[in-house]
């Protein structure tokens, strides 16, 4: 097989469980490495990096030369997939509620219930033979937290999950023919889900609660606030991405870890390891892959060049297992030093959720870690989610006790 | 040198930032013989940042500023004792006390301290300040926190900025005189030089450029309580700062045939001190603000700088080579970047801003306070600047590593209109300022010309 | 124990203002300002901080003199 069917071959289901042999094809293809489709995969990890902080690539998907043809310059759009000045304006307001400098100590505060929501779910696990870690503990934790942290009602979680889902598979990377059709109901999503979020926000408009709709729908500064559109992207970004990727995270955590009953151990000796052990998981397994980017320019990228609109696709995933950068990349070692990986993207759009996810990952591993000594998976591979961008298992069943 | 590098009797001279990464990276590379590290403060090695900025706001205290150790450099540290002489053909280090430290290779790493009052006898008023050691914060601070009707700082360098920041940030009354035409105009140019001049002003600093102070005044009871400046004003103050820059600790070197002088130790790039008459030594070694050493970036000039960055890069560099055989010795070639933070701004650069003769607002606005400025020299680029928009350097900092022509191509998304244009960078002649760059290119070998005298 | 932030390598992320509000602060958008003597109850904060730093620009450590010699 050539070089220039990698994308397909990355985003083919059957690859899901195990893209890293596809990544290390990649960087041993070159730095940048041109596809079928037109797209530009790079996969190593100095050259991701310096495309992560270079002002020249857009995350903006209306500066590329195929779009999609629904999406209008007029149409508001979430910071996620804005470039500068309009992403800094609408992610510092987005930050106020929720972080420095004006919250600085918000996330820091919700330790507390996130240790015993966590501790809920672990109890609730308590004298199973057998349970999904997926549907019983590592969507449950990050979704509720995501709930109160904004004020979303918990119980409506089927009514956004299925937007969540459509806006999702329409933004994931896949060359194919119903790539309209997910747009359009992604796109469709997106604006019920933002209706459905505006209306909460409107009904705390003069009666706040301590979420961050209601502090977006209070501001009194009129400088300082969200316009109906931007709430409604911003609102939407928040929860999907709050509730999509940490998810990942935490399950590819106790797989990796029953995978590595060593380092398993090893954690459980000595807990202190773990604020490493997570940054190494950012590192080993992702929770996000691919990331999509457009050169506003012709692009010289190590000696090749990317010309103005094309797509751009960086495998992040890759550069976190890039020999060139990282010593023995494929062993996973909780200890590693020198470890600036990838994981949160980088740049002016390193994740800005990433502070909870951490605390939300620590939290879990660090209540599931004492008890994942007993336990086996049920099948290795898990089966995974469709999507290439968002990687991660569906389920992950778990049997307690050894044959 | 005979035997096994990694052996042996190693003395460093300086007990801060540098010497302290020095004698971690010494037994990181496998040093096992004796390593000795000589300080002239008391106190064991700290960051010193913090003291213009943390401590004056009271958020951290003076002598709370130690540096974390990467691990024990297994030393013997002479603390509160400075070296006073060195004796390169005996290899010999004399202490104030009196004590000769015998060594086989030496590291100086003595930095540097603050530029006094050029008079001494209006320098030791009460209330009149420099600001250089944990000591002179901790009395700074106190002082500003005892609520003075307002502060006089001269000189509007990085230093002298942070102070005025610090005190309008404590509601305290504050004038800052400069002899140029704007702060900051000797380390960033023209341009920025003006953001930094509103930037004061909007927060309520008097700021008074294109003076200078004539006179400090005492009230007959040896207390500070004012000072004329030369437009015949007079400010009326009970705190004055004195920030006109820094004077490296070179003294103790006046009589050992080094190329020491007042830009400092010249080195090679593998930071090997070079001796007056310009040969090499290879068992001296010179790591941080007291150095100068080449850089092929900018036409292999000896640059001296004081930045916290170079300290840590030189030091690793210098302690690697001091136990390393020749070809296995590294260059330091890392480049010039620093951190200045005040009135709510992040400013950081790379490269060398004054090694320019124009420059281009690359990205956001002046009216923001959030953009990047690019310096460039003879149609290459050569530094950068950003304000509030540190993500953005390492682009910077790749097309200066690659000599990238200037000014650099369109692009970016937050390219602003003014892009199009580019002015003069402006940066005027140090010895007309208040304050110098923090970094400066000077010039090559040595200090002194070199005259041949012919014996008959 | 004493942290030391690397502010040249530091690109105003604020991961460990998140993580240790009591130690790390931001002045302004983006400039950091932290106390360098870290009280014993933010120990496991800031080592949370100096692992999430996205540009690996925290030491935390013991200064010269406090333990063995």
């Amino acid at each position: 097989m050539t070089a220039d069917t990698l994308l397909e071959r990355i985003t083919d289901y059957a690859c899901r469980p195990d893209p890293y042999p596809l990544y290390a094809e990649l960087r041993e293809a070159g730095r940048v490495v041109r596809q079928a489709d037109g797209s530009h995969l790079v996969g190593t990890y100095h050259e991701i990096n310096a495309l992560l902080h270079d002002p020249r690539v857009s995350v903006d998907p209306r500066h590329g030369l195929v779009r999609d043809p629904g999406l209008s310059e007029q149409e508001q759009l979430p910071f996620l997939i804005l470039d500068d000045p309009a992403h800094h304006r609408l992610r510092t307001l987005a930050m106020r509620p929720f972080g420095p400098p004006h919250s600085p100590g918000r996330v820091d505060a919700m330790r507390g219930q996130i240790a015993e929501l966590t501790g809920e779910l672990v109890e609730g696990l308590r004298d199973r033979a057998e349970f999904d870690l997926v549907d019983d503990f590592a969507y449950p934790l990050p979704v509720t937290v995501i709930c109160r942290l904004l004020g979303v009602p918990r119980e409506d979680e089927p009514l956004f999950r299925r937007w969540s889902d459509l806006v999702v598979a329409s933004a994931d990377v896949q060359p194919g023919e119903e790539a309209a059709e997910r747009a359009r109901t992604g796109r469709q999503a997106r604006v019920e889900m933002g209706r459905y979020l505006v209306d909460l926000a409107e009904q705390r408009r003069g009666r706040p609660g301590e979420d961050m709709l209601s502090a977006f729908v209070n501001e009194p500064d009129p400088a300082l606030r969200l316009t109906r559109e931007e709430l409604a992207e911003t609102a939407v970004l928040l929860l999907i991405a709050g509730h999509e990727t940490t998810v990942n995270l935490i399950t590819n955590g106790v797989l990796t870890l029953l995978r590595h009953p060593d380092q398993l151990e090893r954690l459980r000796r000595d807990p202190g390891l773990l604020p490493g052990a997570v940054e190494e998981l950012l590192r080993y397994e992702p929770p996000v892959h691919l990331r999509r980017r457009v050169p506003l320019v012709d692009l010289d990228i190590a000696g090749s060049v990317v010309p103005k609109g094309e797509p751009l696709i960086l495998v992040i995933a890759s550069g976190n297992r890039d020999p060139g950068r990282f010593r023995d990349p494929d062993r996973f070692d909780p200890a590693r030093v020198d470890n600036q990986h990838l994981g949160f993207g980088g740049g002016i759009h390193l994740c800005y959720g990433a502070p909870l996810a951490r605390i939300e990952a620590r939290a879990a591993l660090g209540a599931l870690i004492p008890r994942l000594g007993a336990v086996t998976l049920v099948e290795d591979p898990p089966p995974y989610r469709r999507n290439a961008m968002l990687r991660g298992p569906r389920h992950l069943p778990i049997r307690v006790g050894s044959l | 040198m005979a035997g096994d590098p990694r052996e042996g009797r190693i003395v460093v001279v300086g007990a801060s930032l540098a010497g302290l990464r020095a004698a971690e990276t010494l037994r990181e590379q496998g040093f096992v013989g004796s390593l000795t590290v000589v300080g002239d403060e008391p106190h064991p090695p700290y960051d010193r940042p913090p003291l213009s900025k943390q401590v004056l706001l009271g958020h951290a205290a003076a002598d709370g500023t130690g540096l974390p150790m990467r691990r024990d450099p297994d030393a013997e540290w002479r603390l509160g004792v400075p070296a006073t002489g060195l004796d390169p053909l005996r290899k010999r280090v004399l202490l104030a006390d009196g004590e000769w430290l015998p060594y086989d290779r030496l590291l100086i790493a003595t930095g540097t301290r603050a530029r006094p009052w050029p008079n001494p006898e209006e320098a030791v008023l009460d209330g009149v300040f420099t600001l250089r050691t944990c000591d002179d914060a901790g009395r700074l601070a106190e002082r500003l926190a005892a609520g003075p009707r307002r502060v006089l700082v001269i000189g509007g360098g990085f230093t002298g900025s942070e102070i005025a920041s610090a005190c309008r940030e404590r509601g305290l009354e504050v004038t800052v005189t400069e002899r140029g035409p704007a702060p900051l105009v000797g380390a960033l140019g023209g341009t920025l030089s003006k953001l930094a001049a509103g930037v004061q002003r909007a927060h309520g600093v008097d700021l008074r450029c294109g003076v200078t102070v004539t006179a400090l005044r005492g009230d007959g009871m040896g207390r500070f309580v004012g000072a004329d400046l030369s437009d015949g004003a007079r400010v009326e103050a009970d705190v004055c700062v004195v920030a006109l820059g820094a004077v490296r600790n070179v003294e103790w070197l006046a009589d050992a045939g080094l190329a020491a002088g007042p830009r400092g130790v010249a080195c090679d790039a593998g930071c090997r001190a070079f001796d007056m008459y310009g040969i090499v030594t290879d068992d001296v070694f010179v790591a941080g603000d007291v150095s100068r050493f080449p850089h092929p970036l900018f036409e292999y000039q000896l640059l001296s700088l004081e930045h916290w960055g170079n300290a840590v890069a030189q030091a690793e560099v210098a302690a690697h080579n001091m136990v390393s055989p020749g070809p296995l010795r590294r260059p330091h070639l890392s480049l010039p970047s620093f951190w200045s933070s005040q009135f709510g701004l992040n400013i950081k650069s790379v490269g060398v801003p004054t090694f320019s003769d124009q420059i281009v607002l690359a990205q956001g606005t002046l009216e923001a306070r959030r953009l990047a400025v690019v310096y460039g020299y003879r149609g290459r680029v050569t530094a950068a600047v950003t304000v509030n928009m540190a993500k953005s350097l390492e682009y910077y900092q790749h097309l200066i590593e690659t000599a990238a022509p200037f000014p650099p191509g369109p692009g970016a998304a937050d390219r602003p209109l003014a892009a199009e244009l580019t002015l003069p960078s402006d940066v005027p002649d140090s010895k007309k300022l208040s304050h110098g760059p923090t970094v400066a290119l000077t010039g090559h070998l040595p200090d002194r010309r070199l005259t041949v005298v012919r014996h008959a | 124990m004493q942290v030391v932030v690397d502010l040249t390598r530091c690109q105003g992320y604020a991961q460990c203002v998140f993580l240790a509000p009591e130690v790390f602060h931001l002045h302004g958008e983006e400039a950091l300002l932290y106390d360098p003597a870290v009280p014993d109850d933010q120990f496991e904060r800031v080592r949370e901080a100096a692992a999430a730093c996205p540009v690996q620009a925290i030491l935390l450590g013991e200064e010269v003199g406090s333990g063995g010699r």
